[in-house]
């Protein structure tokens, strides 16, 4: 049986801002995790992989990131770091938990 | 201070021009992100987990009051109103946009400051002794030397390409502040039987994934030949030095593999075909930077205020027991301004408490701040008798914490908060054991201990020569703490010591607590530092105690 394929996002950096962006639906870039639309097949995680680095315009350094699928449907970060990334630090409120 | 020449200015804006295009270049378009990076990382511009980051360069972490402002004009204007001050003497601006960039470098450059070589495989900003120029145990002020290295090694057309990055670090005194021996050349002023000073070459030491320490290259190297001989040491590994593998690159590992008797022959071969080359003696051209750094004139006028604040108030006696240190001129005394406040974030100073210090510099402490490796502040030259009006004006700034080279006085770097390299984050356990040891009120019983958290192996925050190092791993997809014991960073220096496994991050704070028991049940007076304890006892009482099911913890591997 072939391995279960886990979920996956696209997610980078803003170009002017730094700021941590995903790739949504539409084929544009959110600020919100939950925006972020989730690849359910290996292709289609590397056809939207591709489609972000043809943006290097705009975004830097995307990459794709695990996620679970929620009871709410919107994906949920798998890793610690993805779950950083979706607030900012933890020293001082800023970032996007700030927004 | 030293003021930069018209090269220096002139070579510094035309940086600021070139990067202000290739900003423009990247925006638009014209230049992708694989050219660009190189670019930005050459100008101190690295991209973290949430933002941009800026380095920038302090020279021997010296700064005088006009840059400190100029810092706090930048965290005002284009960051969050604060700056963080690192283990390499510099500063980070953690939330610059890429577009104001070019502003931030444009102003550093009015107070002749950049980011050149804060990044990439080039010498970077040398490190000195934070107590240069004022320790009364200093030989010589190492800063002329070092400010001749920075000229050396700026846009030396051979070293911009090394295999790897490499740092030097200098002192003057015997006492080792600058950490010498985990760099890749440490230098130690010495002085020989004839009674001439000249320097100490230590090479290959670093910590890192391998952690080494240096070895003695030349016992004693006049000083006059101090150039030829780094530019020997340098080309030695600029040709031999791994360039396969990036973690095999650092000139420690070249002397790991290869030895230092081999490294030493070509070092000496190689200095002897180019000592001619350098037709000025380094020792003549230290001597004439060293009029910059003439020690200020000193008011040694003393009244009574320093003992009546002493008798009259415990805090200010505190302060002054922990946080000053003592200086050359009696009259005066060297004053670590700790960037520790209990639970707040080691190396932070907001730009107001950066203003404080410009201005405390300037009226009571000839001009001069340093930043320490320890990531605290310096005022290097504050008279006694102004001694308790500096510090009610560091009172009132949140600056007066009496916890220097205390339990809560933590090295920590920006790990996971901040940095898109780290396996965990640092900050939060250097808050929680500072906030938990200030409930216990054990902070003074304790007595001198150095603890040092790195969020990953590059070990930034130096947890390889903390007393107690943590270093935050990932483990299966959750923040893990690995624990060192033992590690000295002076000229006692040693490596930490593994305990043995990790702890999760709900456990760390409770296994640094069952260590400080273990040293304060089994001290042999509350004269015996915690080192001298783990010296004399070695790891195993505190094994037992951390890994209760199992010596060395391998019930904790099973589970
Ligand atoms: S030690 Fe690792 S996590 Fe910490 S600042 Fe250095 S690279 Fe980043």
């Amino acid at each position: 049986m072939a391995r279960a394929f886990t979920p996956k996002i696209v997610t980078a950096n803003d170009l002017l801002v730094g700021d941590v962006i995903y790739l949504t639906r539409s084929g544009a870039w959110s600020r919100l995790h939950e925006e972020a639309h989730p690849a359910t097949s290996e292709e289609q995680a590397r056809t939207m992989l591709e489609h972000a680095q043809k943006q290097s315009d705009r975004i830097v350094g995307p990459y794709l990131a695990d996620v679970e699928i929620g009871d709410d449907d919107r994906p949920h970060p798998v890793h610690f770091r993805e779950v950083f990334r979706t607030r900012g630090p933890s020293n001082y409120p800023h970032g996007k938990q700030a927004q | 201070m030293y003021v930069y020449q018209e090269f220096d200015e002139a070579f510094v804006r035309e940086r600021v021009r070139q990067f202000r295009g290739q900003v423009e270049k990247r925006v638009d378009g014209a230049l992708s992100e694989d050219e660009f990076r190189p670019l930005r990382l050459m100008n101190g511009l690295y991209l973290q987990l949430h933002a941009y980051m800026l380095r920038i360069a302090i020279p021997y972490g010296s700064l005088d009051s006009a840059k400190m402002r100029q810092l706090a004009f930048l965290a005002d204007k284009w960051d969050k109103g604060y700056g963080h001050f690192t283990t390499r003497q510099n500063i980070q601006f953690n939330w610059p946009q890429l577009t104001d960039v070019p502003d931030m470098l444009e102003a550093l450059a009015d107070v002749g400051m950049h980011s050149i070589q804060t990044s990439g495989n080039c010498v970077r900003n040398v490190t000195a002794d934070h107590f240069a120029g004022a320790a009364a145990d200093e030989l010589e002020d190492p800063r002329a030397t070092a400010e001749l290295i920075r000229q050396w090694s700026t846009d030396h057309p051979e070293f911009q390409f090394l295999p790897r990055k490499f740092k030097i670090a200098i002192t003057g005194s015997p006492n080792d502040r600058a950490v010498t021996r985990a760099h890749d050349i440490g230098i130690r002023m010495i002085e020989n039987d004839a009674g001439e000073t000249g320097f100490e070459i230590i090479v290959g030491g670093g910590l890192g994934r391998s952690p080494f320490e240096g070895k003695v290259l030349r016992d004693f190297l006049p000083k006059d030949h101090l150039l030829p001989y780094l530019e020997a040491v340098l080309q030695v590994y600029n040709l031999a030095g791994r360039r396969d593998n990036k973690f095999k690159a650092r000139i420690k590992i070249l002397l790991h593999e290869g030895g230092l008797e081999d490294f030493r022959e070509r070092t000496e071969k190689a200095f002897e075909e180019i000592r001619a080359r350098f037709e000025r003696p380094a020792g003549e051209m230290i001597d004439a930077i060293a009029k910059w750094f003439e020690p200020p004139v000193f008011n040694n006028v003393q009244t009574h205020a320093f003992d009546k604040a002493l008798d009259a108030n415990p805090a200010f006696r505190s302060f002054v027991e922990t946080n000053t240190d003592e200086h050359r001129n009696p009259a005066y005394a060297i004053v670590t301004v700790s960037l520790k406040p209990i639970g707040g974030t080691p190396g932070d100073a907001t730009a107001q408490q950066m203003r404080v210090m410009a201005d405390i510099a300037e009226e009571f402490g000839h001009d001069e701040i340093r930043v320490s490796h320890e990531q605290n502040l310096i005022l290097p030259h504050i008279r006694k008798a102004d001694l308790p009006v500096v510090y009610e004006r560091l009172r009132e700034a949140g600056l007066a914490t009496a916890n220097a080279g205390l339990i809560s006085d933590i090295i920590a770097c920006p790990g996971m908060d901040y940095c898109t390299l780290a396996t965990a984050r640092s900050i939060p356990i250097a808050q929680q054991i500072a906030t938990r040891f200030d409930e216990l009120k054990l902070e003074h019983e304790i007595g001198p201990l150095k603890i040092k958290i790195s969020g990953c192996i590059n070990a930034c925050g130096h947890h390889h020569v903390g007393h107690i190092g943590i270093l935050g791993l990932d483990k299966a997809g959750a923040e893990s703490y690995q624990i060192t014991l033992g590690g000295d960073a002076t000229e006692t220096f040693a490596l930490g010591e593994r305990t043995g496994p990790g702890f999760g991050a709900d456990e760390i704070i409770p296994a640094i607590e069952t260590i400080v028991s273990t040293y304060l049940d089994l001290r042999d007076s509350e004269e015996e530092t915690f080192l001298e304890a783990f010296r004399r006892v070695g790891m195993t009482p505190f094994k037992e105690k951390l890994y209760p099911e199992g010596k060395s913890g391998e019930a904790r591997n099973a589970a």
